[in-house]
């Protein structure tokens, strides 16, 4: 179960504006990333977000470049979930291998308001806020090893043993 | 039941016969990274495997930040070269007389061949799909990944047709038809699918206007974009292919698509991407006279030897009236446009012909804009700070409608010019 603040984005929101490319060739430790989450998106998010918070969006987040750091600022700045009515398929590959919770709800609009509190139920696939119950997808079969080993990262090494223990 | 190319492609090398939705496991034929690859080398000692699966399939290309604006830059490309020297990797190009923007090099050098799978760690990796790849943009820990275990788990896709029927009017160009593909279908039109091109006009299109077409694919969150290999194609791929083992594969005629959408290329006019989306199309003639800043022709969408003839088609003899900045696309490009005498018909106009490579397109060097200011660019993004300031404004455009731009300092339409040129 996981409960947070929501802070509230529209459609389409892109890679560019969520970790922008002025800092993407620098080199930077993972823990750095998390200060420039969302700084071109007109959002108070970059000044204010706490660990724990949500996001809640629009179809398409995530679109653009295929920049792993739009992936990596929100998990390194704390956002305990990305609710979104759908997401771009490079974001998506990387929320997953970095271990980024993220979820599909085709009424995501409708959960909350910004600054309102909702709360997660993983197991139930249920969004719970004032304005009621929202279900959203499970994660697909073919990416359950990659979510339960905890990310792309985990799950190589164990691939790699696996291949070992077959030699 | 017929197949599409993304079921063909991925059902060879799954080695046996997929259909959309299903999941496979394949070994790419070319894996290429820019200066990101130093991040991937970080992620690939995680792994503790000694070596890449296998150096030869492997391409690294510095493009985004060189010459360096930074140590950091400089630390990146050397992360790089280093790992290159170390894992016995050659299909390097670094800041020399052979590098490029690496989609223009994965064409140009041969590494994009049909019916090939490539993958990159840029979104724009796409572009390869103009010479017959199955080319596909991916994130970087997912490369390390790829580096250590040799394979990749991709869904196969679904498949969008798009036909193409008849000839552009004069002044009208493949980058104007690929801006109103892409505001018609949005910004996530082709979300995780394939797409297509078919028609007759598709088979009529050089290799440079496919590289325009397929470049901007991802701009409308398309998995890849390709087209059958033309004649033009196939001798390019004979002349430079890296690898031998490649054969043409295409769709089916009773292959089943999602969608399908029909342009005639007649009605295709000068269009636009307004900011701050690519999808937010408008015709040229909306927006005439608008004040410009500064105009960009260049990049991985608009560089190449056709794009800059045609801009010193129009700036030859006259002078340019705003900043304007040329990149060509690669050093082959930079080279030859160089003995063709349009480099000097293009300085002589005022323009500034900048090193092959990202700056001005990622914002990294070469042509940030200042607050406010308003850049018409040939390049495949008008994200807000794309061009490394979030306060200016971007409108993408041919490089026809970017010169005649940069000639009058507003927009301009380029079908005036090209009725008085008669081209």
């Amino acid at each position: 179960m996981i409960a947070g603040r929501v802070w509230k984005f529209g459609d389409d929101v892109n890679t560019d504006v969520i970790f922008p490319g002025r800092y993407t060739y620098e080199p930077m430790s993972d823990e750095a990333m998390g200060k420039y989450a969302l700084e071109d998106a007109d959002s108070a998010f970059n000044q204010e977000a706490k660990p724990g918070d949500i996001i809640i969006a629009g179809k398409n987040w995530g679109c653009g470049s295929s920049r792993e750091q739009a992936a990596k600022c929100l998990k390194e700045r704390g956002v305990a979930a990305v609710i979104a009515k759908g997401f771009a398929r490079i974001f998506y590959r990387n929320a997953l291998n970095e271990g980024l919770l993220i979820l599909v709800c085709s009424e995501a609009d409708q959960i909350a308001q910004e600054g309102e509190s909702i709360s997660v139920d993983t197991e139930r696939c249920i969004i719970r806020s004032v304005h009621g119950e929202y279900r959203f997808q499970p994660y697909p079969a073919y990416v359950q090893g990659l979510v339960e080993a905890g990310g792309l990262i985990p799950y190589t090494i164990q691939r790699l043993r696996e291949r070992e223990g077959e030699k | 039941m017929g197949k599409t190319f993304a079921e063909k492609v991925l059902g060879r090398a799954a080695g046996h016969e997929v259909s959309a939705g299903e999941i496979v496991i394949v070994r790419p034929d070319f894996c290429v990274s820019h200066e990101n690859g130093a991040a991937v080398v970080k992620t690939f000692r995680k792994f503790g495997v000694p070596s890449v699966f296998d150096p030869s399939r492997i391409v690294l290309v510095m493009d985004h930040t060189v010459p360096a604006a930074t140590a950091g830059n400089a630390n990146s490309q050397k992360t790089v070269r280093d790992f290159t020297h170390e894992q016995g990797i050659t299909h390097y190009y670094d800041l020399n007389s052979c590098g490029g923007v690496c989609h223009q090099i994965m064409v140009q050098e041969g590494y994009a061949l049909p019916g090939c799978i490539v993958l990159g760690t840029d979104s724009h990796t796409c572009t390869s799909g103009a010479a017959g790849a199955f080319a596909v943009g991916i994130g970087r820990s997912e490369m390390a990944s790829v580096w250590a275990v040799g394979d990749i788990w991709l869904r196969v896709p679904e498949t969008i047709k798009i036909v193409l029927k008849g000839s552009f009017r004069p002044g009208v160009s493949a980058k104007d038809l690929i801006l109103r593909i892409v505001g018609d279908l949005r910004a996530d039109g082709a979300d995780y699918k394939s797409v297509e091109f078919h028609g007759d006009a598709a088979d009529r299109l050089c290799l440079a206007e496919r590289m325009t077409l397929c470049n901007m694919g991802i701009e409308m969150g398309a998995k890849n974009a390709v087209f059958k290999p033309s004649e033009e194609v196939l001798v390019h791929a004979r002349a430079r292919a890296k690898k031998e083992d490649w054969e043409v594969l295409w769709a089916d005629e009773d292959a089943v698509y999602c969608r399908e959408f029909v342009y005639q290329l007649e009605d295709i006019v000068p269009g636009l991407a307004c900011p701050h989306t690519v999808d937010n199309y408008a015709t040229v003639r909306e927006h005439i006279g608008m004040p410009v800043d500064q105009v960009f022709i260049g990049a991985c969408t608009n560089g190449r030897l056709e794009d800059l003839r045609l801009a010193a088609q129009v700036l030859r003899g006259r002078h340019v009236a705003v900043r304007t900045i040329i990149v060509p696309a690669s050093c082959e490009i930079y080279r030859k446009a160089l003995d063709d005498g349009i480099l000097a018909e293009l300085m002589d106009a005022g323009c500034v012909i900048s090193h092959p490579g990202c700056g001005p397109c990622a914002g990294v060097m070469g042509g940030i804009l200042a607050d406010g200011e308003v850049c018409v660019s040939t390049a495949n993004r008008n994200f807000k700070g794309r061009m490394g300031n979030r306060e200016s404004f971007i409108y993408l455009a041919s490089p026809l409608t970017a010169a005649c731009t940069a000639l009058n300092g507003a927009l301009s339409d380029p079908t005036e010019w090209a009725k008085e040129a008669r081209i």
